[in-house]
């Protein structure tokens, strides 16, 4: 069955209902999630109270080398905003999963995650203490307890999050154009294991300075 | 300014390359016949997992492309390279590398078998066979930037890759803050055009240089550079 209905260029809701999901989460701000998709599962993700900035990670389930690339996913579709229609790429040429609805119109993948020293660089090397995407990153997948290290944390997608590239070369970050309730919804091409960071940043606009919940849901749809 | 050139080399069209380029050093790459690309990734020497980080680069500087001034930033806050001179004007960090798929999908089947050295190259697989030989694998492969090509990107996000962006004799000076393993390779950019398999030379050339001055244009560049540079500095002492 289809699952989407068009309302506008790129923004396309949705058909499944909440209640028929069969996983639901809510993600409070400065957590990670880490949780496995199945091949043909539909995955959502909510933006519950609006700007909030989702850092999220795939890698394919059978080898987790084989992972998200954002320069293989914005060069196959040749376009650096993420939204309907968009293949998630692997490094290793996998469409991990396609985005199918998305109520939010624009998402980033040139952004990337904050870390401690990261935030150091941008804003006062005091700010070395203040909690960070790849720190959370990190903490989820030492509890996964796979194997995975932080040459696994890689160039992420910013669900939600509006960096714009202007001619002349200059990357800009611009109020968030989400809003509550905005959502992207994904079918997973392949088993893959998601890998969340939902954003706690605290210096800059990506959350509205006021990070958020996130809700996280799975259907099983007959197809 | 004081250079030593210690040597000089040519990388073939296709070809891979790397060197531990030791702070104190640097590489200045030149482009003999034009419309050369430049692949490369880079690393902490000493820890590799300390790598080059493209988003990290590219928000704190606010760029989406590299020329003089602008710095590569590793994951861990430091600078691993310093652009500081460029003839070129632009240096793609988002376009990514071509795969064994693309470049046979765009320039046809080639075997060693046919074609001896000239067989077909492709990025990914370069940059996973030069990366073998350091130890490091599918692991490391991360955003990778192109050098000497550009591609454009518009108000709705669309990619436009850039021909003739750079001509015959221009050339990219960077400078190693760290000791930096260098992996490069001279496949063709995935977005170029070109429907023939026509890959460029590149000169490499290795001078010793002065230590980056208090007055240093990338450190002065952004403040947030002049951070980058005492976070580097310090990691040394």
């Amino acid at each position: 069955m289809s699952a989407t209905i068009t309302t506008g260029k790129n923004l396309v809701e949705s058909t499944l209902q909440s209640e028929a999901a069969i996983y639901r989460y809510v993600i409070n701000a400065g957590d990670p999630w880490i949780y496995e998709i199945k091949k043909g599962q539909y995955f959502r993700i909510v933006d519950l109270y609006g700007n909030q900035a989702v850092d999220t990670l795939f890698y394919n389930a059978r080898d987790y080398s084989d992972r998200y690339s954002a320069q293989d996913t914005i060069q196959q579709q040749r376009n650096i905003y993420l939204t309907t229609g968009t293949r998630l790429m692997s490094t290793g040429g996998t469409v991990l999963l396609t985005i199918v609805a998305d109520t939010c119109g624009r998402h980033d993948t040139l952004g990337g995650a904050c870390a401690n020293e990261s935030n150091m660089v941008r804003y006062a090397i005091e700010k070395r203490h203040m909690h960070a995407c790849r720190s959370s990153f990190l903490k989820a997948v030492i509890d996964w307890d796979h194997g995975m290290s932080k040459r696994d944390i890689t160039s992420n997608i910013n669900f939600f999050m509006n960096v714009p590239v202007t001619p002349e070369g200059k990357l800009t970050f611009e109020d968030g154009i989400s809003e509550p309730g905005k959502y992207v919804e994904m079918r997973a091409e392949t088993d893959v294991l998601a890998l969340i960071s939902n954003c706690p940043q605290l210096n800059n606009p990506c959350n509205a300075y006021d990070p958020t919940p996130a809700e996280v849901l799975i259907w099983d749809v007959q197809t | 300014m004081n250079e030593t050139v210690l040597w000089e080399e040519t990388i073939q069209p296709g070809a891979s390359w790397s060197h531990v380029l030791k702070r104190g050093t640097a590489l200045r790459l030149t482009d003999l016949e034009g419309g050369c690309n430049v692949a490369g990734i880079f690393y902490n020497f000493e820890c590799p997992t300390e790598r080059y980080n493209m988003p990290d680069t590219l928000k704190a500087q606010h760029i989406a492309r590299l020329t003089k001034g602008f710095v590569l930033y590793s994951d861990m806050g430091r600078v691993l390279l310093s652009v500081t001179a460029d003839s070129v004007g632009w240096h793609d960090p988002i376009g990514g590398t071509s795969n064994r798929k693309l470049v046979e999908a765009k320039y046809g089947p080639s075997t060693y078998q046919q074609d001896r050295n000239d067989y077909h190259k492709n990025g990914r697989d370069s940059f996973l066979v030069e990366l073998g030989k350091w130890g490091l694998g599918p692991r490391d492969l991360v955003a990778n930037v192109n050098l000497f090509s550009r591609v454009d990107v518009a108000d709705d996000g669309g990619l436009s890759f850039v021909p003739g962006n750079s001509k015959a004799g221009d050339s990219v000076d960077l400078r190693a803050e760290m000791n930096v393993l260098v992996i490069l390779n001279t496949c063709q950019h995935p977005l170029d055009p070109d429907p023939k398999y026509h890959p460029r030379p590149a000169q490499v050339s290795i001078r010793r240089v002065a230590a980056p001055t208090a007055d240093d244009p990338c450190r002065l560049s952004r403040p947030e550079n002049g951070r980058g540079f005492t976070l580097t500095e310090r990691y040394f002492l």
